[in-house]
């Protein structure tokens, strides 16, 4: 297929739409408004369905209905919405159903603003909701990974039955750029015949998250949390730039900030200093075991983020005090520029940085 | 011999939580009895919700789903879309569909969407210990208003049939009682339009059963069914309040 000029919202919803998902349920909210509105225009030309819900806490309640049922389903939202759709993810997770959410972040606390973010790192890769629980986040950082990332997240929604994050920072919702939507081989999933849609000629099946005897509801946890394990051995995904070569500084940043990243450390080459890019695609599972990789090679590592350094505490954990870890972060909706980012690395490359 | 009297294929064979006098059982059967009378309880999908009823999925013989509070009507919203060929209705109390779900509960009927409301209205939150709920009665004491429920604050009880009958969007909305079999039998009646209505294709229903909670009121079960008819009958007329024609 050819290659299309496409904002990043309307490629998550068509990627979606191409990936089987013929149900979405949605609430406005700025910066992702493109997605529900291109499936009320598409999905019916496709027999599927769009439904404006009155509020996220409904629309996300409607997709535990629809993946309760068996269908493959989506919602979309930004961030003061995905924190009302937590009741939901957190009773999906407790009742095992498989579903896809999109959060193009926005600016908190609060309501924050418009512009991009990455301030729902943390919410995102904990839990987000109550309970003891996970979901697995994945983190485009150009139009064509949130592409192929759409697919890949509804296929590992339905193979581990718990619902998957494709967290994008606003920027990723609203910039242009060139896509293909890759025709790929329907992948081999486990039926769902745990599915709540009729018990015709079988036993009636029922989709709780309720389990009043602690010794059960223990058990529950226990495997709810053992493909937590799975998914760090094997789903951890992550890319790099110029960790091929010797380098002195590492950088670690996720979706667009890896860009702007990769512009720095052009021209930091230019000017002979030794930098390379870390950047994680899953932020969870986290991909930990490429990191300690990745930072063992380095005198420094500089993360950089639009928040307060969500994922900097992270890699910070992760490293174990191995090397010495800055931050440097935007918040609000300001982006980091590839200057500020020269900068910032210039200082510690330098040893005047801390 | 001929059998005159049996247990629905559509409950399940499981002795009951709820306490003595309680009308969940006879609610939970006369349900149970028309997904029989239809032949639709292996296409059908009930969804429980929280309160009393949240166990409502053991009772039930056909495929269940637990919604959290409030929100048994989007779920119902996301099978029935999904599913449009499934049978669908969701069990709820007062709290859960005039309180908490109370938003949920308008968008459902304004969307029309095909699916069956049950909603049961004993004036009380049930299962947290008797709190002062959306449809308790000017005066009625419970633990959240020790002195009676006074509207000055509170405000009036919500009569929830009359305020989604006044919505545009086409439906079946009705208020029954099953504390006599006369009243069983007319809301049985009630029932059968409500699913045939969904099953045809035609509308939203909503039946809103007035219903007793000797435990949590401090009364027994005939006191109960007296109080029912003394104070919830005056202020909650029952009756037919929207038809589809």
């Amino acid at each position: 297929m050819a290659k299309k000029l496409m904002k990043g919202c309307e490629a998550i919803a068509e990627a979606a739409i191409q990936a089987g998902c013929k149900l979405f349920f949605g609430y406005p909210i700025t910066p992702q408004n493109e997605i529900p509105e291109y499936m009320a225009a598409r999905l019916p030309q496709v027999g599927g369905t769009f439904v404006q819900a009155e509020s996220e806490l409904a629309a996300s309640n409607m997709i535990y209905g629809a993946a309760a049922a068996g269908c493959r389903c989506m919602t979309s939202s930004s961030s003061p919405g995905i924190s009302l759709m937590q009741e939901a993810i957190s009773y999906m997770v407790g009742s095992e159903l498989p579903a896809v959410i999109v959060n193009i972040m926005r600016p908190g606390p609060g309501l924050g603003g418009i512009l991009p973010s990455q301030a729902d790192y943390r919410q995102a890769v904990k839990g987000g909701g109550h309970g003891d629980y996970r979901v697995l986040v994945l983190c485009p950082a150009s139009v064509q990974e949130a592409a192929d990332l759409m697919a890949d997240a509804f296929d590992l929604a339905d193979t581990y039955r718990n619902p998957v994050m494709v967290l994008g920072d606003g920027l990723i919702g609203q910039m242009m750029e060139p896509v293909e939507f890759k025709q790929r081989p329907p992948a081999v999933l486990p039926p769902k015949d745990w599915a709540a849609n009729g018990c015709k000629g079988r036993k009636p099946n029922i989709i709780n998250s309720l389990y009043l005897v602690p010794e059960v509801c223990e058990q529950v946890n226990h495997r709810i949390s053992a493909r937590y394990k799975i998914w760090e051995e094997k789903e951890r995904r992550c890319s790099g730039y110029n960790l091929d070569s010797k380098y002195d500084l590492l950088l670690v940043a996720n979706g667009t900030v890896a860009r702007v990243c990769q512009t720095a450390i052009d021209e930091l080459k230019a000017e002979g200093h030794e930098v390379a890019l870390f950047r994680p695609i899953s932020l969870y599972p986290f991909p930990v075991p490429e990191l300690r990789k990745a930072a063992a090679r380095a005198k420094n590592v500089l993360v950089v983020e639009l928040n307060m350094g969500q994922m900097r505490d992270d890699v910070d954990a992760f490293l174990q005090g191995k090397v010495p870890i800055h931050f440097y972060g935007r918040q609000g909706g300001m982006m980091a520029a590839p200057e500020e980012v020269i900068e910032a690395a210039k200082k510690i490359l330098a040893g005047r940085s801390n | 011999m001929q059998t005159v009297f049996a247990k629905p294929d559509s409950l399940a064979t499981i002795s009951t939580h709820y306490c003595p006098g309680c009308m969940h059982g006879i609610i939970h059967r006369l349900v149970a009895e028309i997904l029989d009378e239809l032949g639709v309880r292996e296409r059908t999908v009930g969804i429980a919700p929280v309160g009393c009823a949240v166990l409502a999925y053991n009772y039930f013989n056909c495929d269940m789903i637990e919604a959290a509070h409030g929100r048994a009507t989007a779920v119902a919203t996301g099978v029935k879309r999904g599913r449009p060929d499934l049978c669908v209705f969701t069990y709820q109390g007062d709290g859960d569909l005039a309180s908490i779900g109370m938003g949920e509960t308008i968008h459902i009927a304004n969307r029309g969407e095909k699916v069956t409301v049950i909603f049961v209205n004993n004036a009380i939150y049930g299962m947290t210990g008797g709190q002062m709920a959306p449809t308790t009665l000017p005066g009625q004491v419970a633990t959240t208003c020790p002195l009676g429920r006074e509207v000055e604050t509170a405000g009036w009880p919500i009569r929830m049939a009359e305020l989604l009958s006044s919505l545009r969007t086409p439906g079946y909305i009705a208020r029954v009682a099953v504390h006599t079999p006369l009243h069983a039998a007319r809301a049985k009646q009630a029932l059968r339009k409500a699913f045939t209505y969904q099953v045809e294709g035609r509308c939203f229903s909503l039946i809103e059963f007035l219903s007793t909670c000797p435990t949590n009121w401090g009364m027994t079960p005939i006191e109960a069914n007296r109080w029912l008819e003394q104070n919830m009958m005056p202020y909650y007329p029952l009756g037919e309040y929207k038809t589809p024609e």
